[in-house]
């Protein structure tokens, strides 16, 4: 597998790139060297349940047979979590380019769109969120934060580092724990941070927003006005799928702000990190890549450090774990169709990893990603593992340690 | 066939509702409108009926904050004309407006005759459910109302609807045309349009703006609004604790001291 990628790539996908114009663009014209050896198909982890996998689809293509791809909604169970894209041995940027572009043309040729799925763009385009959440609202965890949060559009004045928050960590109330444990790690490492309040709306999660091009571009303008309003040196956030949109999206917009997920943000800060780490823990903890995270963007190391670094903790790795990691089924959109999935017969992945975790004999399932904190709880209590193992953020752990 | 669709904007309830210091109407400083679902629904049976019969599909709203956006919406998702009634304050009630909607049809030239005309069969400000019945009956039309199905004979001129009833009971009904309609719900859910379309759609379509034909009451008697008040809040949730037993002994005996036993 030499050849492979391993997730990282230079360059992002060009935003005009189509269906129709995919040999005009260096990326497009790699989708057509294609060897159809399969390896996107074995690996996708709904592979076997996909009429038109990856390498079929491009089979289609070049037989100019895509419009039949069209018809089959197989391709709502791609949860755009670059695997078949990192074992690619041709290099194609299948998550990026080809198939988010299929993608959107079955969308809108189903007779019906799902309705948690069209629910949850509806509520992003109205309200800046999926949830139907009042964009009022978005800021008011901070009121029991703890620790004062800047909010920029109160006191506007310049800072060192802007913290995109997102949606899960704004809303639902899990994710609102790891705000606040986010605010107080930031403040006790004295880091001058300040979040957008109720102005920040969904960034518009990774590769295209789950098929809604107009949608994605739409939020993207939006955010891109904001973030122009304010002086900062760098943009932290901690949401994967919103660190995917930055890094590889909204360059169309010429985003060129210093961007950092929190994980690797606070690695830098692990030596004035690790005199705070005073209070001793007894758990063993596995960690879950993040597709958007890990595999796209390569952070593989820094969330294993700062859990090392946690004194007395034990850190055990699962079966697939780095480029290997098997999506929490939250992605492409997915997030929104597990009753979809469900209605179909479908296994969740979130139970397909759970397993896993707890395979390990590990006692904490550890997270960096927003989405996966209520996949994962909800997996381990239809399992009935929930007294086996608890699902944390990172920086909740971090938070605990330092008994902030 | 040619459809009309009543659309109407309501408050948007993801906001909380707070009362204007006069205590007469909602505070407007942090409220959105939106689009009636009820009327969402209207609109997407007439899309199904247009699909299905062919024809055309024209939405007519009352100005309001955010209709804009609605009308785009209704364009983008394959209404082929979209009127805005300007002149209005947005916060006609039910009466007034169906007045208005009525005096706007018969005075904008093209509009009438319609083989249907389709509206939510209710909305959730008042909860009224007239606005169907007083438009029938301003332009001398039969009307049915808690619609859920539309089947059109066009060369007869008859639809064939079913209209539900409270406890599970449904009714078929025939209707010659043209006629009013109440939704209740479409055959299907209305339809998801990528915004990508609705963008499109601000760029290349246009909202007809058409002046309010006359007074907004027009004598048919507006009614005032004498007070508003939220639900009140009565108090008093006793929580029971102990075993199943203890539990279940403690409920009877609150059931039997209030004298349900």
């Amino acid at each position: 597998m030499g050849t492979a990628n391993h997730g990282v790539f230079s360059l992002p996908p060009p935003i005009d790139i189509s269906l129709e114009n995919l040999a005009e663009f260096p990326e497009g014209r790699r989708v057509l060297t294609c060897i159809q050896c399969g390896t996107c198909a074995g690996t996708c982890p709904y592979g076997e349940l996909m009429q038109y996998p990856p390498r079929r689809i491009i089979g289609m293509l070049r037989a100019g047979e895509l419009e039949k791809v069209f018809t089959s909604d197989s391709l709502l169970n791609c949860v755009a979590c670059y695997a078949c894209t990192a074992k690619c041995p041709r290099g194609i940027d299948l998550t990026g380019v080809l198939l988010p572009l299929v993608k959107e043309q079955v969308l809108l040729r189903l007779p019906e769109m799902p309705a948690e799925l069209q629910r949850a763009l509806e509520n992003k385009l109205r309200y800046g969120n999926p949830m139907g959440e009042s964009p009022r609202k978005r800021a008011a965890w901070v009121k029991t934060a703890g620790v004062p949060v800047r909010i920029l559009h109160e006191d506007p004045r310049p800072v060192d580092v802007l913290w995109f928050v997102e949606c899960y960590s704004s809303y639902y109330p899990r994710g609102q724990q790891c705000a606040r444990a986010t605010a107080k790690v930031f403040h006790a490492l004295g880091v001058d941070f300040a979040i957008l309040g109720n102005e920040e709306k969904c960034a518009g999660e990774c590769g295209r927003l789950s098929w809604e091009r107009g949608l994605y571009n739409t939020l993207m303008e939006y955010n891109m006005l904001v973030l122009g309003k304010y002086q900062f040196k760098l943009i932290v956030t901690s949401c994967p799928h919103a660190y995917d949109a930055f890094r590889y999206r909204y360059t169309a917009l010429r985003f060129n702000y210093d961007l950092r997920h929190t994980i690797p943000f606070l690695t830098q800060y692990l030596d004035r990190l690790k005199p705070r780490l005073r209070r001793k823990v007894s758990y063993k903890v596995t960690y879950h890549d993040s597709c958007c995270l890990g595999r796209h963007s390569s952070v593989y190391e820094e969330p294993r450090m700062l859990l090392q670094a946690i004194p007395g903790g034990k850190l055990v790795e699962m079966t697939h774990n780095r480029v290997n990691t098997i999506c929490c089924g939250g992605g492409g959109g997915g997030m929104w169709l597990d009753t979809y999935y469900k209605a179909k017969g479908y296994e969740r992945l979130s139970e397909r990893r759970v397993k896993e975790a707890v395979a390990t004999g590990a006692d904490v399932l550890a997270v960096a990603c927003p989405y996966e904190i209520s996949r994962f709880e909800d997996a381990l209590k239809v399992l009935g593992y929930e007294k086996k193992m608890i699902v944390r953020d990172i920086v909740e752990l971090l938070a605990e340690a330092m008994e902030v | 066939m040619k459809i009309i669709v009543l659309l109407k904007m309501v408050p948007d309830v993801v906001e909380e509702l707070e009362l204007a210091a006069d205590g007469k109407a909602l505070d407007t400083e942090f409220l959105r409108m939106i689009a009636n679902e009820f009327d969402n629904h209207a609109l997407e049976e007439a899309l199904l009926l247009k699909e299905k019969y062919s024809g055309t599909v024209t939405v007519v709203a009352l100005d309001a904050p955010e209709v804009d956006d609605a009308l785009f919406t209704a364009l983008a998702k394959g209404a082929d004309q979209a009127l805005k009634i300007t002149d209005g304050d947005g916060t006609l009630g039910t009466r007034a407006g169906a007045y208005r909607l009525a005096q706007t049809l018969s005075s904008v030239p093209g509009l009438l005759p319609a083989d249907l005309i389709l509206t939510g069969a209710q909305a959730i400000d008042d909860l009224d459910g007239l606005t169907a019945p007083l438009v029938s009956h301003l332009l001398g039309l039969p009307q049915l109302a808690i619609v859920t199905k539309i089947s059109v004979d066009t060369t007869a001129g008859v639809a064939t609807v079913l209209r539900e009833f409270p406890g599970g009971v449904r009714g078929e009904y025939e209707v010659k045309l043209p006629a009013v309609l109440g939704i209740q719900a479409a055959e299907k859910p209305p339809r998801y349009v990528p915004v990508a379309k609705v963008r499109a759609a601000m760029k290349s379509q246009a909202i007809q703006s058409v002046p309010a034909a006359t007074a907004a009451d027009g004598g048919v008697g507006l009614l005032p609004v004498e007070e508003m008040s939220k639900p009140e809040v009565t108090e008093h949730a006793q929580m029971l604790k102990g075993s199943p037993e203890e539990i279940a002994n403690q409920l009877c005996e609150i059931l039997a001291a209030r004298g349900l036993l």
